[in-house]
């Protein structure tokens, strides 16, 4: 049997500061080592000050994945050599002496398929190492410390994956979690990464590190588990070790170190205080704990009468649920939730069309309100949410200066009315014999006024003109 | 001018206008300047020290407010950082190391209008107890030069003693401030750990060291301790002591107090000049009405095996950061590997210093830490419970600091398992995290013995009223330099 397990790095990125100074947690904004200060650093002398927003975000993270949570957490040292690692230790938590990681044994479903979480750690991200120059000889090594004490939670799992897609399921559903918990941009470049061990039948464990992104994973995982297959039909032994993902070659590469022989020498970090998180403490975050993905789906179902599948996709999105949330009203959520699934999660599917795109939930529920009260036709309502987005402006201007507004005015249509009866005349004669026909009359009005004619005005309409 | 006097006296005389600032800061750097070449005190001297005296001076003069140093010289230990200035640890490793921020203890002494005269001297990264570990050479024990001044703060002590400052700031991991303390008779202060913040303070062992204060009377510790303690959001360690003032009711004496004496402390390899000081020591408590018994604390025995094993694993990974890219000594880093430049780089630790990596990546190393690190913690944890226990019972413990007399420079320096046996006293108080203090009590041909008072935990106050009560029983020669 084929058995994965993963080691998911995520960066705390909605935190304000570091794990333990007060240089940013968003560092992608800053010049390469501007985002620094003696304790990040690490300058002999200077102390870790432990952020305590970051234990609660730990714990909340915890709690969502149905961890257990320690009264009291601890950290450990991690002692290795590396040029990121500013004070060559890297502080984290450990659980071989007690349980004093933030997170304990959990789960996650994927389907009907439980994924078992092994532990969950808070810990500190290391420097960033730019290579520069081509050949190996020339190679030099430049070390910017701006992300170095970024919280990070590291999240273990027992290897109870099969294939390559329930690991990217597994990845989708966590990040979507994580997102929807408010700890996390899990679309931040580098704010999610993941090693991944890989056994066969048979065979000893490999890991796997170094790769870059998720669909990446989904790749690296697929192609170890092929070697190794191939390996073990040639009664090849597979050696256990660990590999590096080769992102040019698309392959898994044997690492030169020996990562499994290392000795980290971990004991406890005497300048952090053990932690103590009362049940009093875990209460009031639980119940801040913003409403879980299935929840909010299983809501949309039955209060709004959405279809599962909308409101699957709708839930599972922290961006989409959220502008749902702020737009809808009780009349007008299925509306809401239409727009946003059919329209415009094909408009802005990057972080980066959102940001720069002007649009809001005020915005939304405006347009909602116009296609139910008949103001503007659906078909109008695209051109008039790709205005939104590119100009910010409010509806009702971009209806008037693009006119998009429904033509209800009963002069005006009949007059079209008359010109679409005068020209179809064997189509009126045929809605005698059968009334469907009038559908394709309206038609023709729509196509007339450029699909601006209000539906239910020009049917009226045009029933009482031909006298059926 | 004398500059003999002790801090309060100092405050006093500014304060009436006996002396300036400025003409006492004048008058010790001229002092270091002429015997500093024969005791080695100092590392480095503050070329602004007379300016800076001298603007206190104005401050004074034109009634500005003014902090309750008065501009009084003090001297700082190596390993505690002061913004633009060479913070070494005394090693060759950190040649070039200039600080780019104040300690926690520097910035409340900034404040207070001290004056730092210059960086004191100590064994390399604060490994060792006789100051023959510093990488630009021992210091001098100014009762007699061929001896050692003890360590690792010794550069404090020497300076303290000679009158080159009136009081110094070391840092204390088993002893380092007093036992220069007892071998240059000055008064050695290590508080309740977390009392005095650790920022900017250069780790050794973490979990277990203090900044401490070398001054030539008890009351000065306490008027040191009420400057530089209390809760800082820069070391999660510290403690909030509510601004204890540590000198009101320091002359409460220690009537009726209990006073357990240590028998592990006074037995093998005890000078006897020093048990007989002890015993001595011990009766002059008794006369002001103390109740002196003896007690066996049984884990002492293992105390020092633990508190090396321990400083060994926190230093190898608390010295790991010194591989001089970032900062350092001048070591060009082009053309070199990363392993193989740091590996390069790190041969400007000292012997001693690569002494203790070597122990301290064997130690703790998978496979080794049951028989060494774990079985050093279990220790420890024993340790404390038994203290703890004793304390139930008795207000103080006391012990000779130091059990040997002064040795001679050179004398032990290749045999660092007897060296490592003159911790024996010390240690227990950082191993516990418990507040001890060495005074100076006696004189043995011409070579000082301290007595060492420990309290429990936060009884930080309790124990220099003691202390106070006992240094008020002696009568010591001056120092002959
Ligand atoms: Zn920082």
């Amino acid at each position: 049997m084929t058995m994965i397990g993963l080691e998911i790095h995520c960066q705390l990125t909605n935190l304000n500061s570091k794990l333990f100074c007060s240089c940013k947690a968003n560092y992608r904004e800053f010049k390469i080592n501007e985002n620094i200060c003696p304790v990040c650093m690490g300058l002999p002398g200077s102390l870790p000050r432990l952020n305590q927003e970051a234990v609660k975000k730990a714990t909340i993270i915890a709690m969502a994945l149905n961890c257990t949570t320690p009264k009291k957490i601890a950290f450990f040292r991690k002692n290795y050599f590396y040029p990121d690692s500013p004070k060559n230790f890297q502080i984290t938590q450990l659980n071989i002496y007690g349980d004093t990681s933030v997170g304990g044994t959990g789960s996650v479903m994927i389907g009907n398929k439980k994924i078992r979480i092994t532990r969950i750690q808070l810990e500190e991200d290391p420097g960033r190492l730019i290579y520069e120059g081509s050949s190996s000889k020339n190679q030099i090594t430049l070390v910017d410390y701006n992300r170095a004490g970024t919280p990070l939670v590291e999240i273990v799992t027992e290897p109870d994956f099969e294939t390559p897609k329930e690991v990217r399921d597994f990845l989708n559903i966590l990040s979507d979690i994580l997102a929807n918990l408010g700890v996390a941009d899990p679309s931040l470049e580098g704010a999610m990464r993941a090693d991944a061990n890989v056994s066969i039948e048979g065979g000893k464990k490999v890991e796997i590190k170094n790769i870059g992104s998720f669909h990446d994973l989904e790749k690296a995982v697929h192609f170890e588990i092929t070697r190794q297959e191939s390996l073990h039909s040639r009664d090849i032994e597979i050696i256990q070790e660990t590999r590096h993902w080769d992102d040019k070659r698309k392959i898994t590469v044997s690492s030169r170190s020996k990562e499994e022989d290392l000795d980290y020498r971990y004991f406890l970090e005497g300048d952090i205080p053990w932690v103590t998180i009362d049940p009093d403490i875990k209460k009031k975050l639980q119940a801040e704990m913003p409403e879980s993905i299935s929840s909010k789906k299983e809501r949309y179902v039955s209060k709004y009468n959405i279809p599962e599948q909308v409101a699957d996709v709708l839930s599972s999105d922290k961006y989409y649920s959220d502008l749902f949330e702020e737009a809808h009203t009780e009349s007008n959520a299925k509306e809401v939730a239409n727009i946003i699934t059919t329209e415009l999660m094909g408009l802005v599917d990057t972080r980066e069309k959102r940001e720069a795109s002007k649009f809001t939930s005020t915005h939304l529920r405006d347009l909602a309100d116009a296609i139910q009260f008949g103001k503007v036709s659906r078909n109008s309502s695209k051109n008039a949410l790709h205005e939104i987005l590119k100009s910010g402006k409010d509806l009702s201007t971009i209806i008037s200066e693009l006119d998009l507004g429904n033509v209800s005015d009963v002069s005006e249509l009949s007059e079209i009315i008359t010109l679409v009866i005068s020209e179809e005349s064997q189509a009126v004669e045929q809605t005698k014999s059968n009334p469907q026909t009038i559908n394709y009359l309206v038609g023709k009005v729509m196509q007339k006024t450029k699909g601006k004619a209000d539906p239910g005005l020009t049917l009226d309409l045009l029933k009482k003109q031909i006298g059926v | 001018m004398n500059l003999k006097i002790s801090a309060l006296d100092y405050i006093q005389e500014v304060k009436i206008g006996n002396i300036s600032a400025e003409d006492f800061v004048a008058k010790t750097i001229e002092r270091i300047q002429s015997v500093d070449d024969k005791l080695h005190a100092f590392l480095s001297i503050n070329d602004k020290a007379v300016d800076q005296a001298r603007e206190i001076d104005k401050r004074i003069k034109s009634g500005k407010k003014i902090g309750n140093c008065f501009g009084m010289p003090i001297s700082i230990k190596d390993n505690i950082c002061i913004k633009d200035s060479k913070t070494t640890c005394a090693s060759k490793m950190l040649e070039n190391f200039i600080a780019p921020y104040d300690a926690t203890v520097i910035t409340k002494l900034k404040q207070q209008d001290a004056i730092f005269v210059g960086k004191v001297n100590m064994d390399e990264f604060a490994m060792g107890l006789s100051t023959e570990f510093s990488a630009y050479g021992p210091s001098k024990n100014p009762w007699n030069i061929e001896y050692v001044p003890g360590g690792s703060s010794g550069g404090s002590a020497v300076s303290v003693s000679a009158f080159e400052c009136i009081a110094s700031l070391g840092s204390d991991t088993g002893g380092s401030v007093r036992n220069p303390a007892s071998f240059c008779s000055t008064v050695g202060y290590k508080p309740t750990y977390g009392l005095i913040s650790r920022y900017g303070l250069i780790s050794y062992a973490n979990s277990i060291e203090q900044i401490g204060p070398l001054t030539r009377t008890v009351k000065d510790s306490a008027f040191m301790l009420n400057l530089i303690s209390g809760i800082d959001s820069n070391d999660n360690t510290t403690v909030d002591n509510k601004n204890e003032d540590y000198l009101s009711g320091i002359e409460s004496g220690i009537e009726g107090k209990k006073i357990g004496i240590i028998k592990e402390m006074i037995g093998d390899g005890i000078d006897p000049a020093v048990l007989s000081a002890t015993k001595d020591a011990i009766a002059k408590l008794e006369g002001l009405g103390a109740i002196c018994e003896e007690i066996s604390i049984d884990m002492v025995k293992y105390s020092v095996a633990a508190y090396y094993t321990i400083t060994a694993t926190e230093a190898g990974s608390n010295l790991a950061r010194y591989d001089n890219i970032r900062y350092g000594y001048d070591f060009p880093l082009e053309g070199y590997e990363f392993n193989s430049y740091i590996s390069k780089a790190r041969r400007n630790f000292g012997p001693e210093v690569t002494r203790r990596m070597i122990i301290g990546g064997f130690v703790p190393s998978a496979g080794h830490a049951g028989k060494y690190f774990l079985k050093a913690l279990k220790v420890k944890s024993k340790l404390t419970k038994e203290i703890n226990e004793a304390f139930k019972k008795f207000d103080f413990l006391i012990s000779p600091t130091v059990p040997i007399l002064p040795f001679k420079i050179g004398e032990k320096i290749d045999d660092p398992i007897s060296l490592f046996l003159v911790d024996i006293n010390t240690v227990t108080a950082n191993l516990t995290g418990k507040p001890a203090i060495s005074i100076p009590f006696s004189n043995s041909n011409g070579l000082p013995i301290g007595i060492q008072l420990m309290a429990d935990s936060m009884n930080d106050k309790s124990l220099l009223q003691a202390a106070y009560a006992l240094e008020q029983t002696v009568n010591l020669p001056e120092v002959p330099i």
